[in-house]
């Protein structure tokens, strides 16, 4: 253990503890928001196959790195890029004919989906908690460099330091997207099919293949998300997928079609379920235990009856 | 040259609003296709570009060709990569993202010739440049138009196909627009112009076409077009002054019929 020095009053501790759950917790959400946002703003359907994505990545990042032996990162790189062609697979077999027709009837298809997949997942993870394996020692494969497996103790706060890994892996996958959003040539056509999907046409760019990438963005952060969720959930088990539809709350707060608002939602939302996890038992025992599982529904109902549209949503997104 | 054969089109597999249509645009011209709201003149230049499937159209019988090569069927991107880019209805400029952001858009299927497309777009309309970094939303409708035709041009198009540039415009802005269409067609690109504006079109055209409804009703030369009395009655608004009201009303009622069937 790190220790320092300076001891901090316990209930600053205590609220610094939740905040650093919070905020991991906001890490998982956010990478599962950012897949729904990016497939609702380049396809206008709104994806509920996103849990069934998570644990298949989840999965095989479990089975590759851990019965297969291939070691945690190639374990974890592979099944990332399988998530995401699982992806872009879901979206040309399935969602592709379903262009042009009913959004809606497009939504419920991915529920279809998703229930498929995670029935086949299920099967395969079996009934006991599966391991999903730690990066090993030394950190990130690279020797020498001085990455503890051991918590970080700061003044009372425990810091485990897959939180810190997750926050700013969330960080930076953010940050590349804003990115590729904002600079890319790539990223640009999306945005345009976006708001506009004959004008992208008309440009000469190719929808489909937005599409597909859309679907491809959305997996690897399922994938990614399902690893951070196997690692602070204690493993994999098939209710790790819960931890998907929670992202929905974040998306629907921070609007459907804004980036930032998915960010924000899930901050939010991740922040709230910790600190009703941490504070509730003492303030509100009367609600019973396991409150905080229900918080980032409670949330999105109150943000729904005050701005329908969310905190940085476009206002008359069509709902699903 | 770009040539449109007897083409046929059908909206949702029962709307029939192309009724066999052929139509030419030769290399280094301009050719103007005038008509009526609902004649058909938007469908004939999503046919030509292939954005059809999105408003569930499809063409049925005759062909498009690009110097002699199919290109009726091809998918939208390789049109515009081919050299044929379209100038939407009603501008649709992407108003959240910077003029420049709209340009590059443009340039999507032509990345190498970019820089250059910039300049050339830049060179046509300076006001662009100044405004680059504004938000496209927040530019003036002339300088929207402008915005779209750079855009279009920002692939480096052989074909123009402009629809309606002069929509909502004020007559200065529409004489500057006509002005500036004549000057890319001298810099080498070939320009098919649909007007409502029939006597700004007929200005600047070589050749005219007259659509009513799914057909083509008028084949001419410019010049003969501005010179025919039912165009001078139904699209230049001139004519038919001084006569009785009533017979000329039965009048036109009777050639429009003619025109019609």
């Amino acid at each position: 253990m790190i220790e320092l020095a300076v001891t901090l009053p316990q209930s600053l501790t205590r609220f610094l503890q939740a905040t650093v759950e919070g905020l991991s917790l906001a890490a998982i959400y956010a990478l599962l928001a950012l897949g729904f946002v990016i497939i609702y703003k380049s396809t206008q359907v709104l994806n509920f196959a996103q849990p069934a994505l998570l644990i298949f990545g989840a999965y095989m990042a479990s089975y590759l790195s851990i019965t297969w032996g291939w070691g945690f990162w190639i374990g974890v790189l592979v099944a990332i890029a399988l998530t995401a062609g699982l992806g872009a697979g879901l979206e040309r077999v399935a969602m592709r004919p379903m262009v042009g027709k009913p959004v809606f009837a497009a939504a419920i298809l991915t529920l279809g989906l998703d229930i498929g997949i995670r029935v086949f997942v299920n099967d395969l993870i079996g009934v006991n908690v599966r391991a999903i394996g730690d990066p090993p020692e030394g950190g990130f494969g690279a020797p020498g460099l001085p990455w503890p497996q051991l918590p970080w103790n700061w003044g009372g706060v425990i810091i485990q330091p897959r939180s810190v890994v997750m926050v700013i892996t969330t960080g930076v996958l953010v940050m590349a997207l804003l990115y590729f959003f904002r600079r890319s040539r790539f990223g640009l056509a999306m945005r345009a099919t976006a708001i506009d999907q004959e004008v992208a046409l008309a440009q000469g760019i190719n929808v489909g293949g937005v599409f597909s990438m859309a679907w491809i963005l959305g997996g690897a952060m399922a994938a990614v998300a399902g690893v951070f969720g196997a690692t602070a959930f204690a493993g994999l088990s098939a209710s790790n997928a819960i931890a998907a539809l929670k992202a929905l709350p974040a998306v629907v707060v921070g609007g459907l079609d804004s980036i930032n608002g998915a960010v924000v939602g899930a901050l939010i939302i991740g922040l709230a379920e910790a600190y009703t996890a941490t504070y509730q038992a003492q303030y509100a025992p009367w609600l019973g235990s396991n409150f905080s599982q229900v918080v980032p529904y409670v949330v999105m109902l109150l943000v729904l009856l005050v701005r329908p549209y969310g905190l940085f949503g476009t206002e008359e997104v069509e709902r699903v | 040259m770009l040539s449109v054969t007897n083409v046929e089109v059908v909206y949702k597999d029962v709307i029939l609003v192309l009724r066999g249509v052929s139509l030419e645009v030769p290399d280094g011209g301009i050719v103007a296709l005038l008509g009526a709201n609902g004649a058909g003149k938007t469908t004939l230049l999503r046919a030509v570009s292939g954005l059809l499937d999105v408003h569930d159209g499809e063409i049925t019988k005759g062909e498009i060709t690009l110097d002699g090569e199919r290109i009726d069927h091809l998918d939208p991107s390789k049109i515009v990569e081919l050299g044929v880019s379209q100038v939407l209805e009603g501008r649709r400029i992407l108003g959240e993202m910077s003029v420049e952001d709209n340009l590059l858009l443009g340039a999507h299927t032509n990345r190498k010739e970019s820089s250059q497309n910039v300049d050339r777009v830049y060179g046509l309309f300076p006001v662009l440049q100044q405004r680059r970094k504004a938000t496209a939303g927040y530019l003036s409708g002339g300088e929207q138009t402008m915005l779209a035709i750079g855009r279009a041009l920002m692939s480096g198009p052989r074909y123009l196909l402009l629809d309606e540039p002069s929509l909502g415009l004020a007559p200065m802005l529409v004489q500057q627009i006509r002005d500036l269409i004549v000057e890319i067609n001298s810099q080498g690109t070939s320009v098919l112009l649909v007007e409502q504006n029939a006597m700004m079109a007929l200005s600047i055209a070589q050749h005219g076409y007259i659509m009513e409804t799914g057909k083509l009703v008028m084949d001419k030369p410019s010049s003969d077009l501005l010179a025919d009395e039912d165009v001078q009655e139904f699209y230049l608004g001139l004519g038919g002054e001084g006569e009785a009201k009533s017979f000329r009303e039965v009048k036109h009622y009777r050639r429009r019929k003619r025109w019609m069937s």
